[in-house]
């Protein structure tokens, strides 16, 4: 079997037991929408404000979003001994890496859309102008959150007090990827063409490319248990 | 050996503390507070150096699984966590007559406390993580993580607008300090360095011992 194969199967495994059982996918939906009322809630009626603090908010809930779906990721493999059925799978084990980052990625990406979506409901912002720069921060952006924190969160399911742990070690280490995603958001909503983020725009490249290539090579010390 | 490194380390320590109260000269604009700097950029350089020794050791210990390198990787990210708590505390009172703020969101700033951050939830992970080989694997993948974002983290420094003093010495071209400023920051440095080995070898035997108590 070929290693895009053994990945491959992984993500599909991962994606046949959500559209199952929907978990997953339901919570984070029915969280997103709270958090948009909670912003409501603690900003005010101010249109403008919210407006202002749109590509933070945006992101935040990203985060939020992605904390939960993620520090969920591995919690399935522990049941009915999957945890085992992973170890023994054959091969290198940094394919069960890539198809868990990129289920988590696609996770995260439909909240992510759907989120906007919402933003742009409730809050009556019009973004269809920035549209197509979105298409691409949004994924530069989440993909550097799913590599770290898919690693973090095989490392944390171990951990009883996994909800503490799992924010703690993955927040500060986001910040770069962060930073760069809300200043390239600001831009993108602001109608400014992306030459003006470049520097921004590759900051979150090297930070994918660095945390996809540290998680392929440190998986397998992970995962050994 | 731990001793000749302890005694080392106090003569530097005393020799900075001679050269820069007594020797080095009193700055004009900012007077007796720029002082602070000669414990401020040492501290920062020598965390530095611990972290890149945690990398190096996590990535060691990954390889060849020698417990030696994982309490080595243990041991400095506590004492380089100690230096840029250090390095943190004196900019706060460095910056309050300076700048007049404690703290202020500039990039530097942020980029430091964010690294203290990561060590600090390093620390605690290899804290609440039982099993012992287990922590000590999972330490080490978060100590290369960790170290590998600093670069990312540091690069911000130049594309934010930042009301910190650009980097003194680690920059390109010309140091931008008189010669005197240099010596006594770069005696400290030292002295902080060896002080940071005494430390690590200290700790790396401390928890040696703890791992030996409890198998």
């Amino acid at each position: 079997m070929t290693y895009a194969r053994r990945a491959w199967i992984v993500l599909w495994k991962d994606a046949v037991t959500e559209r199952r059982a929907k978990a997953t996918l339901n919570a984070l939906l029915f969280f997103s929408l709270l958090l948009l009322f909670v912003f409501q809630f603690t900003l005010g009626a101010d249109r403008e404000r919210l407006v202002a603090a749109l590509p933070g908010l945006l992101w935040l809930s990203f985060v939020l979003t992605g904390l939960v779906g993620l520090g969920r990721a591995f919690l399935v493999e522990r049941e009915n001994d999957c945890w085992d059925g992973l170890l023994l799978a054959p091969g290198d084990k940094s394919a069960i890496y890539l198809g868990k980052v990129a289920g988590n990625l696609i996770l995260m990406l439909i909240v992510e859309v759907i989120l906007l979506a919402l933003f742009t409901v409730f809050f009556n912002v019009d973004i269809g102008r920035a549209l197509p720069a979105l298409a691409l921060i949004l994924p530069l952006g989440t993909i550097g959150f799913a590599a770290v924190g898919t690693l973090f969160a095989a490392m944390t399911a171990h951990v009883r007090a996994r909800e503490v742990l799992f924010p703690v070690l993955l927040l500060p280490v986001q910040v770069p990827v962060l930073l760069g995603a809300v200043k390239a958001t600001e831009a993108a909503l602001a109608g400014e063409s992306l030459g003006a983020v470049t520097p921004w725009l590759q900051l979150l490249v090297a930070g994918d490319v660095i945390y996809l290539v540290a998680g392929l090579l440190t998986f397998d010390a992970i995962l050994e248990s | 050996m731990s001793r000749a490194l302890g005694t080392l380390a106090l003569v530097g320590l005393a020799m900075g503390l001679v050269l820069g109260f007594l020797v080095a000269p009193r700055e004009l604009t900012q007077g007796n507070v720029q002082r602070i700097m000669y414990v401020h950029v040492p501290a920062i350089l020598v965390a530095y150096l611990a972290f890149g020794v945690v990398l190096i050791a996590s990535i060691v210990y990954l390889v060849r699984r020698v417990d030696a390198a994982d309490r080595i990787a243990h041991a400095s990210a506590e004492v380089g966590l100690l230096y840029t708590g250090i390095n943190i505390a004196t900019g706060a009172i460095w910056g309050k007559p300076t700048w007049g703020t404690w703290w202020t969101w500039d990039a530097r700033l942020t980029s430091v406390s964010i690294m203290f951050l990561m060590y600090l939830g390093y620390l605690l992970l290899r804290e609440m993580v039982e099993d012992r080989e287990r922590s000590a694997r999972f330490a080490a993948v978060v100590g290369i993580i960790a170290a590998l974002n600093m670069p990312l983290v540091h690069f911000s420094v130049y594309w934010w607008r930042t009301l910190h003093q650009p980097p003194s010495i680690l920059r390109p071209g010309a140091s931008a300090l008189p010669r005197v400023f240099w010596m006594v920051v770069l005696v400290n440095v030292v002295a902080f360095a060896l002080l940071y080995a005494y430390f690590v070898m200290k700790r790396t035997r401390v928890l040696a011992y703890e791992a030996e108590a409890l198998a």
